[in-house]
């Protein structure tokens, strides 16, 4: 069964169509990443997906479960961890997760054995009796992940779970969710707007942009679609007959040599390093230097919507701008 | 539907630490009607009140308009911290919950009726000490029924205005073209009979004239309407209230 099939998913805001049209289905214990600039249209699918916003036209399932018609079984298969902190200041961080874990209907004794478990797993055990104002940023992101899982869901809903956080605890946050999927077999759906965290995590990514999908696959093979690797070379020496033979593998796709840099675009590049210098010296040719480098998402991103997600940024603040506007900060 | 218990518990639990530990904030509310027990109590001490027997002066009076107006500012308050969790994210973790919405608006009234509660029996407190007397603990039993429905009522009112609000922008305007015309057509300061008849009609359609009232009959034996008649008019307010105010909540899209 698939965790999650959604079909021709709508949702519009006063005439403003926030998600246009998206089919697709997440499989049991993958890790889907929806990836786009602020403002496609990931929040409002994941609100639709959580039922906490009812779509427009179209009709998804999550866990098998209509978000429509079966709101209560959706809402006891699922876990989400929202864009902006969604914890009460004033209760401890235990006191939190009580909270949660009693409204999700789990009894004493287990509860406080879920409890411990989550804090240990997100490093928080010792700061458990401490008011979450005091928590910093970070902090209260691993507690809302925590919450997000002591009551087992079946698929965990992360939204932009590492906006705003350090280069260091995004990558713990990253060790979390990763376990957490290949470990605990948990379905995650996560939004991002970091193409390096779609990257490192995802089975499978789709680029959302004006609410609808732009691609969707595994991030490797996104990349592939742009025609593969680039491995450099430094060479010194007499480097006509190694280029000429090089000019005679059906592999390289597209050579390009500059001052005594030699630029090959190739698929699976990593495996063709060994090749090229072995050959290299063959032909008298002293290799001082490679580098591969792989195609981003990002690349793949302006292959797909023509611009950088940072231009499309810029774009949607002003559209976003204007429709503030047009009636007055209608939330997305 | 179905009502979840252990929901309603934790939401009440929930407001109850909250209560707890935001002191600044109870002393903070209790200020202005101790303020108001004090000089107005002080300032008009010799003034003599229509229909107020027995020598009771016009602490009598201000009294129970005083713990009236606590529990009208608090309740309403409460009912609009649903807009607070908005502002801070906390409503989203509860909204997504597998809980019926009942459940959630139950919770709600439950810990808003005990905190303003709380604050209402504080004032009571306040005014002993200020020199009002009541008339034994039966009177005040039937005082508590009068500030539990008062609770209710504006409870009920917090959460319609909450459902149909995206942000704390237009709380200013709810409590000032709101709430203190409510206090201020109940009567809680200056006896109805002295407004012109048609200050007097709004004052009739106002529930918390006849909470005030009813609270002042119980507790002085002084009221201008039938006490039975205050308990049945603020008991149907009470419900209607409740009722709208669960109504407004549930069929909010409130994320």
């Amino acid at each position: 069964m698939d965790a999650i099939r959604a079909a021709g998913l709508v949702k519009t805001f006063d005439g403003f169509t926030a998600v246009d049209r998206i089919s697709f289905a997440v499989e049991e214990g993958e890790l889907f990443g929806l990836l786009g600039p602020n403002g496609a249209g990931k929040t409002t699918t994941i609100n639709m997906l959580a039922t906490l916003l009812r779509p427009t036209s179209g009709s998804a399932t999550v866990a098998g479960f209509d978000v429509a018609r079966d709101r209560d079984a959706v809402r006891k298969s699922i876990g989400i961890v929202f864009q902006e902190p969604a914890l009460d200041g004033r209760l401890t961080g235990r006191e939190n997760l009580e909270f949660h874990t009693m409204m999700y209907g789990i009894g004493k004794a287990e509860r406080r054995r879920r409890i411990d478990e989550v804090l240990a797993l997100v490093e928080l055990t010792d700061k458990a009796a401490t008011v979450v104002d005091k928590y910093s940023g970070g902090m209260k992101r691993r507690l809302e992940i925590a919450r997000g899982l002591t009551h087992r869901p079946k698929v965990l809903f992360l939204d932009e779970p590492t906006l705003g956080l350090d280069a260091q605890t995004r990558r713990h946050i990253w060790e979390y969710v990763r376990k957490l999927n290949k470990e605990a077999g948990v379905t995650i759906i996560l939004t991002t707007h970091y193409m390096e965290e779609a990257d490192f995590l995802c089975d499978r990514v789709a680029i959302m942009d004006h609410g609808a999908f732009a691609a969707l696959d595994a991030p490797s093979r996104l990349k592939d679609i742009l025609g593969g690797d680039v491995v450099s070379l430094e060479l010194e020496g007499d480097t006509a007959a190694f280029l000429d033979s090089l000019g005679r593998l059906d592999w390289i796709r597209r050579s390009k040599l500059h001052d005594d840099v030699l630029s090959l675009t190739m698929e699976r590049g990593e495996r063709r390093i060994a090749e090229l210098v072995v050959m290299a010296q063959q032909f008298g040719v002293t290799v001082n230097c490679v580098n591969l480098r792989k195609p981003s998402l990002e690349d793949v991103f302006l292959h797909f919507t023509g611009r950088t997600i940072r231009e499309q940024e810029a774009n949607q603040s002003e559209r976003n701008r204007a429709l503030m506007m047009g009636h007055m900060g209608r939330s997305r | 539907m179905k009502i979840h218990w252990t929901a309603v518990y934790v939401l009440w639990r929930r407001e109850m630490i909250r209560y707890v530990r935001a002191k600044s904030r109870i002393f903070g509310s209790l200020a202005m009607p101790v303020f108001f027990l004090a000089f107005l109590g002080l300032g008009f001490r010799r003034m003599p009140v229509p229909g107020m027997g027995g020598g009771a002066g016009y602490i009598g009076y201000l009294a129970p308009g005083i713990i009236g107006m606590t529990l009208l500012f608090s309740s309403s308050m409460q009912g609009m911290s649903v807009l607070w969790d908005k502002e801070f994210g906390f409503l989203k973790e509860i909204m997504v919950a597998p809980v019926s919405r009942v459940s959630l608006v139950l919770g709600r009234i439950a810990g808003g009726t005990t905190t303003s509660m709380l604050q209402g029996i504080l004032i009571f407190g306040a005014s002993l000490v200020m020199g009002f007397r009541f008339r034994g603990p039966a009177a005040l039993a039937f005082g508590l029924v009068f500030m539990v429905l008062i609770s209710f009522t504006f409870i009920g009112l917090g959460l319609v205005f909450a459902s149909r609000m995206k942000d704390m922008q237009g709380f200013g305007i709810v409590m000032n073209f709101i709430i203190f015309p409510f206090f201020f057509l109940s009567g809680a300061l200056t006896p109805l009979e002295n407004f012109p008849w048609a200050i007097r009609a709004l004052s009739y359609a106002d529930p918390l004239t006849y909470g005030i009232d009813g609270l002042r009959g119980v507790l002085t034996g002084t009221s201008s309407l039938p006490v039975l008649v205050d308990l049945l008019v603020m008991a149907g307010f009470a419900v209607i209230m409740l009722f709208l105010g669960a109504y407004f909540f549930e069929t909010s899209e409130g994320v």
